[in-house]
C-alpha cells in the first residue's frame, strides 16, 4: 500500500486508485467476452450427447490431454531450462551461436514441424525406406519410433514450444545477481548444487511461465494432434461440434478445458503463495561465465546444437527441399500480399496487446484487489482456448451487437447499419488479442515482479515524480520484457490459424491460411514456400529478440 | 511514397474499421467457401472475366462458415455458400441459412441425387470412395462390398484414415441408410478389428501405407489417388503405381460419392448473379475443368471425365440423396465411437 500512495502521491499521472481499478476490470471484462460467451453455454442443455461421450470417448480425451501436457512438461523444461542455463552460466564452443539460434525453432508453427516429421520418418518416408534398402528388412521386421503418436507429438510440441521456457528463464538466469550464486558456492555447495538449490528455484516464477505457456499452447494445439490421430480434449471438441452437430456440447466441453486451466493457474499461484523472488543483496554483479571444456564442453555443444538441429535446421531444410523440387507456388504478387498481410496483423496485433498487458499489468501492481486480479486472471486465459472457439466466442457477441443495432436504427430512423463489426479486422484483432494476451501479460508482470517495491519507494523519496520513476527507473528496467512481449505476440500472431480463418473479411488471406489449405488438402509440398515464409518473416524477430535480451543484461549491469 | 504519421494512422484506422465490403456495390456476388482457394478460385475468376462480376471470396470450415452465417444472420454479407460435402450443405439448410432456387434447366442434367429436392443447394462436382487394392497382393475377385470388409480374411491388412474425417463419417451414413444402424455397427468392430495400424493421416498417408507394404487394401478419395498418379513428385507417384481402384457394392447399391455443392444464402443481397454463378459452375467448361485440374467427377454425367479416371472405368454410384448423409451424420459419428473406430 506504501507503494500506491507513494506512486499516486498528487500527480495527475496517475488519476487514482478507483478509476484505475475501473478502467481495468472494464478492460478485463471487455477481453474476457469469448471465453464468458463459452462459459455461458453451461447453461445451456446439451441432452444426452454428454452421456454419449461419457460411455464412450471422453476418458480418453481426458487421459490423452493429460499425458500430453506431462509430456509436453517434461519436454520444455529439460529442453529448455537447460540450454538457458548453459547458455547464460557457461562458455562452450559455439555458445554465442546458440544464445540466439536457439530461439529460431519458436518460429516453426507446431503443425508444420509435425508435417515435415512425418514426411521424414513415416513407414514410407525417405529415412525408413533407406533403412530397409539397407538391411533388406520389411513392414514389421524391425522397430522404429512412431512419429504419429501422443509422444511423438509431445515431442512436436516441446521442440516448437521450449523456447518460451528458454526464453523466461534465461532472462531470469541472467537478471539473477552473481554474489548470491557466489554465497552458494563458498558455503560448500557445488555448481549442480547450486543450481538446483539456488539458481533454480530463483528462477521459478519465470520458468512456470513459461511453462504455462506451453502447457495452454500444447491444451490449445489441434492441428498436431488431429494430424496424428491422437484424440485430445481439443479434437473432442470439434468432434463433437462438427460431426455430433452439437455446438452446445461441444462449447461445454471448451468451457470444462477453460475450468480446468483456471484451476491450474490457482494452484500454481496458491503454492507460491507469500514467497518473493526480489534481490535483496544491493550489489548486482556481472555474471562470470564459467567456462566448460573437454567433455563438458562438447557435451554442451551437442545438446544444444541437438535442439537447434531437431527443432528448426531439420525440419527447415525438408521445407526448402519440398520448396525447391516439387513445390507449384510461385513467388507472386498475390505471394507478396500474403507476407503483407500477416505482417500488418501480426504487428497491429503486437503493438495492442502490449498496451493492453502494461494497462492490465499495471492496475494489478499497484491496485490489485481482489476483482482486479480475477479480471484480469480471466482476461488472461485465452491462450488455452483453441483457436476456433475464441473464435465464435467473438463471432457471437459481435454479431448480436451489429444485428441488434441494426434493428434498432431500422426501427428509429429507417437507416440498416449492417454488419458494423463482424467480418472486419478488428474482429479479428480482437479474436487476437483474447487469445494471446497471456503472452504479453506473463511476460510484462514477470518484468514487473522484478522491480522491487523498495525501489519505487527510494525512487520517490528521493524526489522523483511517479512519472520520472516510471520513466527512470521501470522503463529502463523494463525495456527486455517489453520488447520480448511485443516480439513473442507477433510471431504467435503470424502463425496463427483457425480464428484468421473463420474471421477474415473477403478477399484476404495470410501465410498461415495458404499453408493450412495447401497442407491439409495433403499437398505438403506445396504448402512448403508459405510455411518456410512464415519461418523466414518469424526469424527477423526472434533474432532481435535475442539480441534485446543480450543487451538489456549488459545495460543492467553497466 | 512517403506516409506522414497523421496519413498512416487514418490508413490504419480506415483499414480496421470500416467494414471491408459489409455492403456490396453492384457488380458483386460474395462467396462463402469450404473448398480451398486453389480449387475454386481460377473458376471465379474466369467467371468474373466473362462477365465483369467481381467475385469477393472467404474460404473455411464448412462448420465454421456455417456458424458465421447463423451468427450474422439477415445482415450477412455472404449471397453463396459452397461446402465439399452434401452434410453440411443440408445441415445449412435444416438451419435455415439458405434460400430454395428453382433452376429448371439443370434439373435435367443433374441427377436428383445430387441436389436437394427443394433447390436449397446443387451439387457440383462429385468424388467415390472406392476401396483401393495393392495389385500383387489381391486378388481383385476376392474383393465385393464395403460390408465384406469386416471379414477375418482381412485381418491386419486394411488402411483407413480416423473417424475424425468427415469422409468417413458420410461413407458409414451411407451404409446406415442402407444396412441398418445395429448391421453397421458390428460392421464397423470387424473394420475395426482388420485395421493393419491405429487410424493416422490422410487419404494420401493410407495409400502410401498400402504401397509401402503396411497393408493390402486403403480406402480413399478418387481425387487423392488420382492426384497422387498426375503428381509430379515421383514417389507419390510410384506409390500410387501400386494400387488399383476396386469399385464396391456394384451388385447392390452401388459405390459410396459425395458432392461439393452451393446454396444461395436466405440473406443473398446480389441473388440473380448468385445464380448466374451457379449456372456457370455448371457449364461445360467449369465441369470439364473440374475432371481436368481437380480430378473429380463432374456433377452432369454428360461431361467427359480425365483420362487418369477413365481408366479406372465406368462404375454404379450409389443413388442415395445425400441428404441423407447429413441426417445420419451424428449417428454414424456416435457408431463409430462405439465401435472403438478412433
Amino acid at each position: 500500500m506504501a507503494v500506491t500512495a507513494s506512486l499516486t502521491g498528487t500527480h495527475p499521472v496517475i488519476s487514482g486508485p478507483s478509476v484505475w481499478r475501473g478502467g481495468v476490470v472494464l478492460v478485463a471484462t471487455f477481453l474476457a467476452m469469448p471465453v464468458i460467451v463459452i462459459l455461458g453455454f453451461l447453461l445451456v442443455p446439451a441432452g444426452e450427447v454428454w452421456q454419449h461421450l461419457v460411455s464412450t470417448v471422453l476418458r480418453d480425451y481426458v487421459l490423452n490431454s493429460l499425458l500430453l501436457m506431462l509430456g509436453v512438461s517434461i519436454g520444455v523444461l529439460i529442453l529448455g531450462v537447460g540450454s538457458a542455463w548453459l547458455t547464460s552460466m557457461c562458455r562452450f564452443p559455439g555458445s554465442r551461436l546458440f544464445e540466439w539460434s536457439l530461439l529460431l525453432p519458436m518460429a516453426m508453427p507446431a503443425y508444420i514441424i509435425a508435417y515435415t516429421y512425418t514426411g521424414l520418418f513415416d513407414f514410407a518416408g525417405p529415412v525408413q525406406s533407406l533403412l530397409r534398402e539397407w538391411t533388406g528388412w520389411g513392414y514389421g521386421d524391425y522397430w522404429f519410433p512412431e512419429i504419429r503418436s501422443l509422444e511423438g507429438a509431445a515431442l512436436m510440441l516441446s521442440l516448437v514450444l521450449f523456447p518460451y521456457v528458454y526464453l523466461l528463464s534465461r532472462a531470469a538466469f541472467l537478471g539473477q545477481s552473481l554474489c548470491v550464486l557466489d554465497v552458494s558456492r563458498t558455503l560448500g555447495n557445488g555448481p549442480w548444487r547450486t543450481f538446483f538449490t539456488v539458481a533454480l528455484p530463483m528462477a521459478r516464477p519465470a520458468i512456470v511461465a513459461g511453462l504455462s505457456l506451453a502447457l495452454m499452447e500444447t491444451l490449445a494445439d489441434y492441428g498436431t494432434v488431429q494430424y496424428f490421430g491422437v484424440a485430445t480434449f481439443t479434437t473432442g471438441i470439434f468432434r463433437t461440434w462438427f460431426g455430433l452437430d452439437s455446438t452446445a456440447a461441444a462449447a461445454q466441453l471448451s468451457a470444462v478445458l477453460l475450468l480446468f486451466v483456471f484451476v491450474l493457474v490457482l494452484l500454481e499461484r496458491g503454492s507460491r503463495r507469500s514467497a518473493r523472488y526480489h534481490h535483496t543483496s544491493q550489489r548486482h554483479q556481472a555474471l562470470r561465465r564459467y567456462p566448460l571444456t573437454g567433455w563438458r564442453g562438447t557435451g554442451a555443444a551437442l545438446f544444444c546444437f541437438g535442439i537447434l538441429f531437431f527443432g528448426f535446421l531439420l525440419p527447415a531444410g525438408q521445407l526448402l527441399i519440398w520448396a525447391a523440387t516439387t513445390a507449384e507456388e510461385r513467388l507472386d504478387g498475390q505471394f507478396l500480399s500474403l507476407v503483407w498481410h500477416s505482417l500488418e496483423l501480426a504487428g497491429i496485433a503486437a503493438l495492442l496487446a502490449l498496451a493492453l498487458a502494461l494497462i492490465l499489468g499495471y492496475g494489478r501492481r499497484l491496485y490489485g484487489n481482489w476483482a482486479v486480479q480475477f479480471a484480469v486472471r480471466i482476461a488472461g486465459m485465452g491462450y488455452a482456448v483453441p483457436g476456433t472457439v475464441i473464435a465464435v466466442g467473438v463471432m457471437i457477441p459481435f454479431a448480436a451487437f451489429d444485428n441488434g443495432l441494426d434493428s434498432w436504427m431500422r426501427n428509429q430512423f429507417g437507416i440498416s447499419t449492417g454488419l458494423l463489426l463482424s467480418g472486419t479486422l478488428a474482429a479479428l484483432l480482437f479474436a487476437y488479442l483474447v487469445r494471446f494476451l497471456a503472452v504479453s501479460l506473463q511476460t510484462v508482470e514477470a518484468g514487473l515482479a522484478r522491480i522491487r517495491p523498495s525501489m519505487d519507494e527510494v525512487s520517490r523519496s528521493m524526489g522523483a515524480g511517479a512519472a520520472e520513476t516510471v520513466r527512470r527507473v521501470h522503463i529502463p528496467m523494463l525495456k527486455g520484457s517489453l520488447v520480448t512481449a511485443l516480439l513473442l505476440v507477433f510471431v504467435d500472431v503470424l502463425k496463427e490459424l483457425p480464428a484468421t480463418l473463420i474471421l477474415r473479411p473477403f478477399n484476404f488471406n495470410t501465410l498461415a491460411v495458404r499453408a493450412y489449405e495447401l497442407a491439409s488438402d495433403e499437398r505438403l509440398a506445396d504448402a512448403s514456400l508459405a510455411s518456410l515464409t512464415i519461418v523466414a518473416v518469424g526469424i527477423v524477430p526472434v533474432i532481435l529478440l535475442s539480441r534485446s535480451i543480450g543487451r538489456s543484461r549488459h545495460e543492467r549491469t553497466a | 511514397m512517403h506516409f506522414g504519421p497523421l496519413t498512416l494512422r487514418l490508413l490504419l484506422i480506415s483499414s480496421l474499421c470500416l467494414p471491408q465490403l459489409g455492403l456490396t456495390a453492384e457488380g458483386e456476388v460474395n462467396v462463402y467457401s469450404a473448398r480451398k482457394e486453389k480449387l475454386i478460385k481460377p473458376l471465379l475468376d474466369r467467371f468474373t472475366e466473362e462477365t465483369g462480376i467481381q467475385v469477393n471470396l472467404v474460404t473455411g470450415k464448412a462448420d465454421a462458415l456455417l456458424k458465421r452465417l447463423q451468427s450474422e444472420g439477415r445482415n450477412s454479407p455472404a449471397d453463396l455458400l459452397i461446402t465439399t460435402d452434401a452434410g453440411r450443405l443440408h445441415r445449412a439448410k435444416i438451419s435455415g441459412v439458405t434460400q430454395a432456387i428453382q433452376l429448371p434447366g439443370q434439373n435435367k442434367v443433374i441427377p436428383e441425387s445430387y441436389r436437394d429436392p427443394e433447390g436449397h443447394w446443387y451439387g457440383l462436382s462429385l468424388r467415390a470412395r472406392p476401396i483401393l487394392y495393392v495389385q500383387d497382393k489381391v486378388d481383385p475377385a476376392k474383393l465385393s462390398t464395403y460390408e465384406a470388409l469386416a471379414d477375418r480374411a482381412w485381418r491386419k491388412r486394411i488402411c483407413i484414415r480416423s473417424s475424425d474425417n468427415i469422409y468417413n463419417q458420410s461413407l458409414v451414413a451411407s451404409m446406415i441408410a442402407a444396412d441398418g444402424s445395429e448391421r453397421v455397427e458390428s460392421w464397423a468392430r470387424g473394420l475395426v478389428g482388420n485395421f493393419a495400424r491405429p487410424p493416422r493421416g490422410g487419404d494420401r498417408d493410407q495409400i502410401k501405407a498400402a504401397a509401402a507394404g503396411i497393408c493390402d487394401i486403403a480406402i480413399a478419395n478418387t481425387y487423392y489417388f488420382a492426384a497422387m498418379l498426375d503428381s509430379k513428385d515421383q514417389a507419390q507417384k510410384a506409390a500410387a503405381g501400386k494400387l488399383r481402384v476396386f469399385w464396391p457394392n456394384q451388385q447392390g447399391r452401388g459405390t459410396h460419392v459425395n458432392v461439393s455443392g452451393v446454396a444461395v444464402t436466405g440473406s443473398a443481397r446480389n441473388r440473380e448473379k448468385a445464380v448466374r454463378l451457379i449456372l456457370f459452375l455448371l457449364n461445360d467448361d467449369s465441369q470439364q475443368w473440374y475432371a481436368d485440374i481437380n480430378g473429380e467427377y463432374p456433377v452432369r454425367p454428360d461431361v467427359p471425365v480425365s483420362p487418369t479416371l477413365e481408366k479406372w472405368g465406368t462404375f454404379k454410384m450409389d443413388t442415395l440423396n445425400l441428404s441423407r448423409l447429413g441426417e445420419l451424420n451424428p449417428d454414424a459419428v456416435r457408431l463409430m465411437d462405439r465401435a472403438g473406430w478412433k
